[in-house]
């Protein structure tokens, strides 16, 4: 599966995204940006934290149609576009760069304590539940680091 | 106009917004053979920075890129 990224580059360099936000306008440059970067040959390392994580519950997937406060009042209007030109849910982008690439999701321990979550209340695409001192071990060699 | 070339076979992303045009081509290259020739059509607008970029890094031959109406032809063929 991850066969070309070891083609490409002997050492394997990586992009970290803290996944902070739960809308959806910041959902969709997190699952384009991560495929760009396993097109470039990149691993992936996402941490969903607080409304990130809350966004990865799988009730949230196809229901959530929040945006960004600041452009809240374009919201439908650019529901309406995306969903006349055909644009894929950001989820399946994010699903179609794990299937071609090496991306992992993590989601933070502690949101996922706090909320009373449970591992089967989350996405399939989510790896595992990491505390924040092991995320900043994956992270600390990462090449690009994103806040999102 | 790279029509001399066999091409093995043909993904037709046009509509499909960047990076899927991208994503298409390299899950394609992945299951095509050494030596296969893929076309790509895209109607999007990253595609044409963005895919010969990608063939170029993932080591690859970029055959050439075509303006069609209203959609780019990209033909690339395997070399590794």
């Amino acid at each position: 599966m991850f066969e070309y990224i070891k083609e490409v580059n002997c050492v394997v360099e990586k992009l970290a995204i803290v996944l902070f936000s739960g809308t959806v306008d910041k959902l969709y440059p997190v699952s384009i940006i991560a495929s760009g970067a396993v097109a470039m040959g990149m691993e992936v390392d996402i941490f969903a934290t607080f409304w990130g994580l809350n966004a990865l519950r799988k009730d949230m997937l196809t229901t959530n149609t929040k945006i960004s406060k600041d452009f809240e009042d374009m919201s439908q209007a650019m529901m309406q576009l995306m969903e006349q030109k055909n644009v894929q849910p950001w989820y399946e982008i994010l699903k179609k760069a794990k299937e071609l690439g090496n991306v992992r999701v993590h989601a933070c321990a502690m949101t996922f304590d706090l909320m009373g979550m449970k591992k089967e209340d989350l996405a399939d695409f989510v790896d595992d539940v990491v505390a924040v001192g092991e995320f900043i071990n994956i992270a600390k060699d990462a090449k690009i680091t994103l806040f999102i | 106009m790279g029509q001399d070339v066999k091409v093995d076979r043909v993904i037709d992303a046009r509509g499909s917004f960047c990076p899927g045009p991208l994503m298409e081509l390299i899950k394609a290259i992945r299951e095509a053979k050494v030596g296969e020739v893929i076309s790509v059509y895209s109607s999007d607008s990253g595609s044409k920075r963005d895919i010969p970029l990608w063939v170029e890094k993932a080591g690859h031959e970029l055959i050439g890129v075509f303006d069609r109406n209203g959609y780019a032809e990209f033909i690339v063929r395997k070399k590794r």
